[in-house]
């Protein structure tokens, strides 16, 4: 039996802080391999959904059938349509920066060294939101231009600085940010990995058709304000008609998120970890 | 310092925890002891904030645990041992739990070494044995270099080596200074590791003793005496003033109580008698927690006689 020395000077003598937090949730985001795999997921769905997207475009250019004569292009929506398969990936890593801490008791461990709890849930937000937009900017940007030097092939593309594509890729991006930080709320509220993704994606898609069944005048009244419809007009650059303008319908999804990490924050320091 | 008043915690109609209050003191080793189900890990949990009281609270090195600015320094916990994130490395659990303290990465290394990970402090805690996840849990308790430990179960799990190993350890943190509480359903590990003893049972507190006290009033002080002169032995020790013998279904065989074994040694050796066995009695600890704790276990396996008859047949009436 070797001596062990425990008392410790190295331990130093600093308090909690929501920096320190942060840091920590930065370092647990980085070290599990599930973030890296969601994250590429995301990356692949938009790029390449995109650019087969574009490469389908090309090919009704090429073949053209009677029946679309009036075919149309919108290279920016085009180029970009990937994000809504992106946002399946985020709304999943979303859910297990949570989940993943209540399944495997990680979250006592998190929450006895910061018994104050919602620094962890800030933090968490912060790390994953602002990880999410930093990775979907680049990606929307990525997409874009590939997607662009397809079309411009059959010289259909168009430029950023075409009016309103510069706010659609960015607002690609900011969407996606936006379904994560949802999720993160969400996944704080449910605590479980299926409950959560199912609560997700039972909002952002399965809603959305529910409530198309609606009487007209309902439906017409209550579907531009669901977070999905409302969230994706910042990322489309021809809105349909009777949809939200896109900020207004970004203001409304950002409502959403606010209310999930404020309802998420109250059930965290209330319940037993 | 550890201080818990009038503690309580309902889940529904059940209580887990009733009217718990006990303190714990710094510089020994303190066993928390009860049967599965008892209440322990519940108390633990809300020395820690991490459920709430129904009633009372408690305070921890001056106040209660989410009023410290910095808890990690001032308590060391290890709930569970599974309290990780499996699809993280050890070092890396480790390195997440520090930053919030600010708690630099040299103390990380300096922890991995003392609960001996060093060779595995990189791999996925997923594939940790019991045993090494109870070490890992034991490093993040140490982390922040805490006046006070909260250990639950450390020794489950782990092998000979491994419990002596944390026998060694919290008795050493202890003579620091540490206030250290120790959760167990092993009463005969208590009694190798502990000084004193807090032992509950349906969530109600039955003893807060010392381990000597505990050790001392578990003793019966009978000897067995086995013997082919039963009967004259007997007879003999009977006649001493203070001494009762009984003797049981083996004729050879005499519990005296009241008399030394050396007594009845010196009186067997005078009267030229044999003795197969002379043995003081003393009840294991075991048996005098089973005791205590008889009336408070929460799941008792129920012995069913074996059915040996062939059920009547039943005839419509």
């Amino acid at each position: 039996m070797s001596t062990v020395t425990i008392l410790s000077t190295r331990a130093g003598s600093g308090s909690v802080t929501l920096p320190r937090v942060v840091k920590s949730e930065w370092i647990k985001f980085r070290t599990l391999r599930s973030s890296y795999y969601t994250l590429f997921a995301a990356v692949f769905f938009m790029v390449g959904f995109g650019l087969l997207a574009c490469y389908g475009a090309i090919d009704h250019l090429d073949h053209p059938d009677v029946r679309d004569h009036a075919f149309s292009i919108d290279a920016a929506d085009r180029s970009l349509r990937g994000y809504l398969a992106a946002q399946l990936a985020i709304g999943v890593l979303g859910v297990l920066v949570v989940s993943g801490e209540y399944s495997t008791g990680m979250i006592r461990a998190s929450l006895s060294a910061v018994p104050r709890r919602l620094p962890v849930l800030w933090a968490k937000a912060a790390v994953f939101g602002a990880i999410t937009l930093v990775v979907t900017s680049i990606t929307a940007f990525v997409a874009f231009f590939a997607g662009q030097a397809i079309l411009a092939s059959h010289h259909v593309d168009t430029t950023l600085s075409a009016s309103g594509v510069l706010r659609t890729v960015l607002g690609t991006s900011l969407y996606l940010t936006a379904v994560g930080l949802l999720a993160v709320g969400i996944g704080a509220l449910i605590r479980n990995t299926a409950g959560g993704i199912a609560a997700v994606f039972g909002l952002l898609l399965v809603l959305p058709t529910l409530v198309e069944v609606l009487p007209a005048n309902w439906s017409s009244n209550i579907g531009p304000y669901l977070p999905g419809a409302a969230g994706q007009q910042v990322a489309t650059l021809h809105a349909d008609p009777g949809m939200l303008a896109p900020w207004t319908g970004f203001g409304v999804m950002c409502v959403y998120v606010l209310a999930a990490l404020i309802g998420a924050a109250v059930m965290l320091k209330r319940r037993d970890a | 310092m550890i201080e818990a008043v009038g503690l309580t915690k309902r889940y529904g109609p059940k209580t887990a925890v009733q009217d718990l209050s006990f303190s714990v003191r710094p510089g020994i080793v303190t066993g928390f002891l009860g049967p599965n189900g008892a209440g322990k890990s519940t108390t633990m949990r809300m020395l820690l904030g991490l459920d709430t009281p129904s009633a009372g609270h408690a305070i921890v090195n001056g106040r209660r645990y989410s009023e410290h600015a910095a808890p990690l320094r001032e308590v060391g916990a290890m709930l569970e041992a599974r309290a990780i994130h499996t699809g993280r490395s050890a070092y890396n659990h480790l390195l997440a739990l520090a930053a919030t303290h600010g708690i630099p990465r040299s103390r990380v290394d300096e922890v991995v070494d003392v609960v001996g990970l060093r060779e595995v402090a990189k791999k996925r805690a997923g594939g940790f044995s019991l045993g090494m996840g109870q070490r890992l849990g034991i490093a993040s308790a140490l982390l922040g270099d805490p006046a006070t430990l909260i250990l639950d179960e450390p020794v489950n799990g782990l092998d000979p080596e491994g419990i002596l190993w944390i026998r060694n350890l919290l008795k050493s943190l202890a003579a620091e200074g540490r206030t250290v509480l120790v959760s167990s359903h092993l009463m005969s590990e208590m009694a190798l590791t502990a000084e004193h003893l807090i032992v509950i049972g349906r969530g109600k507190l039955i003893a807060d003793t010392s381990v000597e006290e505990f050790t001392r009033s578990a003793s019966s002080g009978a000897v067995l005496v086995r013997t082919p002169d039963a009967v004259r032995l007997g007879k003999l020790l009977g006649e001493l003033d203070g001494v009762t013998v009984t003797t049981g279904d083996d004729v050879q065989v005499l519990e005296v109580s009241g008399a030394e074994s050396e007594q009845i040694g010196r009186l067997a050796a005078e009267h030229s008698l044999v003795l197969f066995e002379l043995t003081p009695q003393q009840a294991s600890l075991e048996e005098a927690f089973m005791e205590m704790t008889k009336d408070a276990v929460e799941y008792e396996a129920v012995v069913t006689p074996r059915a040996t008859a062939v059920p009547v047949k039943e005839h419509a009436a």
